[in-house]
């Protein structure tokens, strides 16, 4: 049969920032030194949120938190975290 | 035209031959008394490959529930079955599948409550699951157990509301009666397969069951408990259909027998109504102006058919078969003298429990008691 | 040699902007589960952290179809979800590659609350992905403890360490005669993205646990969570290993320490660096609960390895 009655389910939808804009729950911001960095790609892969773009190199402040984990596991030493202002 | 066919069989058969006749997809099941032999007919049906279904053999009620509502959340018909306590291990997933307004349906055989263990029949199981946003049905034959079945997927899949439907272990579950089966064709026509709005669909990723804050989870809780109200009419609806396209009756939200002119009204559920008709005969040979008034339809309760119904200045004599602990008396009375408040100052409600762990209710009995109760004046 | 980084997909069925901790090893685990799945697939969620991170209405971190089940129920809901496509298809009604069935499920709903119906669902091999990512503890509630919880470690519940070691799940789901059973960490991507990618292949109940070391769990700063996850293996309190139909192989760099090519680092470097033992390790009878917790590690290893040898 089909239904008669509409929207009586609370449905949630696929979007970023489901959390909210969680780069505000940052204290400290990775920075990627390019000159140092060698695209190894290990802090894309290991980054909880995918927030690092894999070929450009970025970072999407908007929802990075900030955790860490791409600066200690760099290889290189390129990332560092900044204190923010 | 193919004619309807007339066979001698069990309420528990009656009840599976539904599923068949429902071309039901998904049936999750759990042995349990007297509910077992539902379980054992279907697994059979779909062994044989008469019912083009998957049967799961879940390792307890809980899972049969959850598999059940898991199911209909991916699109499927489904069907599950239980009685007592395994109704009572389900209790978090029947709020479930109504909270997430996926149309289970599911049997419950009537049978009283652990502690101490009873396999007979009562119905405290399905009164104590009365809030859990389920509707129930509650029938007194074996034709009508099947036809309430087919009628039940109708109404859940219209609203999104699972629908729960009850009857008596062993004095229907397994006593022999005529039913009539009427050909698929005219099933199919009544009931076309279900066909969900929303599903759990990688082409439409999306979820109904996020933690979700007040201002969006009330608006939400109230919207079931209107609907389930809502569900009123199309419960007439498919009880008419049903009975332009089979024939058969069994009513619609209320069942009733010589009740226009009665002055004693016995209001009552499931099989003990079926045998409550004797009773009336025998109050009416003795020139008591007695009527019955059965709920088929129990939640949502019916309240504006049963106050339309009820005559003048009756006497409505309640025959529970459960109890409404804290309080003296049973459930139905509660809700019959809830819905008769300040709309029915000319009605008289009495209440006795009888029959619990399924203890005898031969209609002399009840005779007996509701004369009894007409003069009890405490 | 385990898929490199470079040669992992691109696509993300993770969301940035979830509701999870910083530097959550669940999330980090499940975006490599979404690149091994793709999006063709149905995620059952039961109460934990992932349910916590997702997002609340009308929002979803994670770009699939979700469901959220009762805590006891993700073995039998995803009963339920698989058969009915599988009867759908059977109709005609679903067409297409079916989706991927999958629970994404914490240590607490599968060690313990989700124990029943994921055993009945292994018993029935129905065809699903099972998988549990292990904090240690229920931690969306404030760390308690839980089945998951190795002996020694602080919790809520446990407040002077837990005294008894946790259950061999894994090895527990492999007797279940299940086609494919497998133990990865979020150290270990390539590995972790493999063994998805293998189970996604097989009919039947697959059981991957991952370990998922919890900063505010387990007491240790934000940005270790794959150190934690690595040191885990190094000393043997986590084994990297898979059964195909039954039959045992480890994987680097636990096939090292099994085989005796590689001495397990001591345990005492792990548990220093984390807050959960540290009432255990200032304890006087420190050396003793150490040496427990060794021999509980220890015991692991010689049973994998004696475990490993049946191939019948």
């Amino acid at each position: 049969m089909k239904s008669v009655t509409k929207a009586y389910r609370p449905i949630s939808w696929p979007m970023k920032g489901a959390g909210g804009d969680t780069g505000s729950w940052r204290t400290h911001r990775p920075v990627i030194n390019m000159e140092t960095c060698s695209k190894c790609q290990i802090c894309w892969v290991y980054c909880p949120e995918a927030v690092i773009d894999r070929y450009e190199m970025t970072i999407d402040y908007r929802y990075c938190k900030g955790c860490g984990v791409c600066a200690l596991e760099c290889p290189t030493g390129a990332i560092s975290m900044q204190k923010e202002e | 035209m193919k004619a309807a066919q007339v066979i001698m069989e069990t309420g528990n058969q009656a009840a599976a031959l539904a599923v068949k006749y429902a071309r039901v997809d998904v049936v999750p099941g759990y042995p349990i008394t007297p509910q077992t032999s539902i379980m054992e007919a279907i697994a059979a049906m779909v062994e044989r490959g008469e019912l083009h279904a998957r049967f799961i053999p879940v390792e307890g009620e809980h899972s049969a529930m959850a598999a059940a509502v898991a199911a209909s959340a991916a699109g499927a018909r489904v069907f599950t079955a239980t009685s007592a306590n395994g109704l009572l291990y389900m209790h978090e997933v029947l709020h479930m599948a109504a909270g997430g307004r996926l149309p289970v349906v599911m049997v419950n055989v009537n049978r009283g409550i652990f502690a101490p263990w009873t396999l007979w029949a009562d119905h405290q199981d399905s009164f104590s699951q009365r809030d859990t946003g389920w509707m129930q049905f509650h029938c007194s034959s074996n034709q009508e157990v099947f036809n309430t079945i087919l009628q039940a997927y109708r109404v859940a899949e219209q609203i999104n509301i699972p629908i729960m439907v009850n009857y008596d272990g062993f004095a229907v579950s397994h006593c022999l009666m005529p039913l009539t089966l009427p050909p698929q064709e005219d099933i199919d026509r009544f009931l076309p397969p279900y066909e969900p709005e929303w599903r759990l669909d990688p082409a439409h990723p999306s979820s109904f069951s996020n933690v979700t804050n007040a201002p969006e989870y009330a608006p939400f809780r109230q919207m079931l408990s209107e609907d389930i109200l809502a569900a009123i009419p199309l419960v007439k609806q498919a009880a008419r259909e049903y009975q332009e396209i089979t024939g058969m009756w069994d009513g619609d939200t209320i069942d009733t027998y010589r009740l226009e002119d009665a002055e004693v009204v016995a209001f009552a559920i499931n099989s003990m109504a079926a045998e409550l008709r004797l009773t009336i005969d025998t109050l009416r040979d003795q020139g008591i102006k007695a009527g019955l008034l059965r709920p088929r339809l129990v939640v949502p309760f019916p309240a504006e058919d049963i106050i339309a119904a009820l005559p003048p200045n009756a006497q409505v004599m309640v025959l529970d078969r459960n109890y409404n602990f804290g309080h003296p008396g049973g459930i139905l009375a509660a809700e019959l003298k809830s819905a008769l408040f300040g709309r029915r100052n000319d009605i008289t409600v009495k209440n006795r429990v009888m029959g619990i762990g399924g203890l005898d209710l031969s209609h002399r009995f009840m005779a007996a008691e509701i004369l009894a109760m007409m003069e009890d004046n405490a | 040699m385990a898929t490199s980084i470079k040669n992992l997909p691109d696509n993300e069925q993770v969301l940035s902007g979830n509701g999870a901790c910083g530097g959550c090893p669940a999330t980090m685990a499940l975006r490599m589960v979404g690149k091994a799945l793709g999006p063709n697939a149905i995620m059952l969620l039961t109460p934990s952290c992932s349910v916590a991170s997702m997002g609340m209405t009308p929002k979803l971190g994670y770009n699939w179809p979700c469901i959220n089940v009762c805590f006891a129920t993700a073995g039998s809901s995803a009963s339920g979800i698989t058969h009915a496509l599988e009867i759908m298809q059977e109709k005609g009604r679903l067409k297409g590659e079916l989706p991927t069935v999958f629970c994404w499920v914490g240590d607490g709903g599968t060690y313990d609350i989700g124990f029943q119906a994921l055993s009945a669902a292994a018993e029935r091999n129905d065809n699903m992905i099972f998988f549990c990512y292990n904090n240690e503890a229920y931690s969306n509630t404030g760390v308690q403890r839980s089945g998951a919880t190795p002996r020694g470690s602080f919790t809520t519940t446990t407040p002077r360490g837990k005294r008894q070691p946790k259950k061999n799940m894994a090895l527990l789901m492999l007797e279940h005669h299940i086609p494919y059973v497998a133990t990865a960490t979020v150290a270990y991507p390539g590995d972790l993205y493999d063994k998805v990618v293998k189970a996604k292949s097989i009919e039947g109940l697959k059981y991957i646990e991952i370990l998922a070391p919890c900063y505010l769990g387990w007491q240790f700063d934000m940005p270790e969570t794959v150190q934690m996850s690595r040191m885990a293996v190094r000393c043997g309190a986590w084994l990297l290993w898979e059964a195909e139909n039954g039959k045992i192989t480890f994987n680097n760099p636990t096939s090292a320490i099994i085989s005796g090519k590689k001495a397990p680092e001591p345990v005492n470097d792990y548990l220093f660096k984390q807050g959960r033992f540290k009432r255990l390790l200032q304890g006087p009878d420190a050396d003793e609960r150490i040496a427990e917790i060794q021999g509980d590690i220890d015991r692991e290893i010689a049973f994998m390895r004696e475990r490993a040898k049946i191939v019948i």
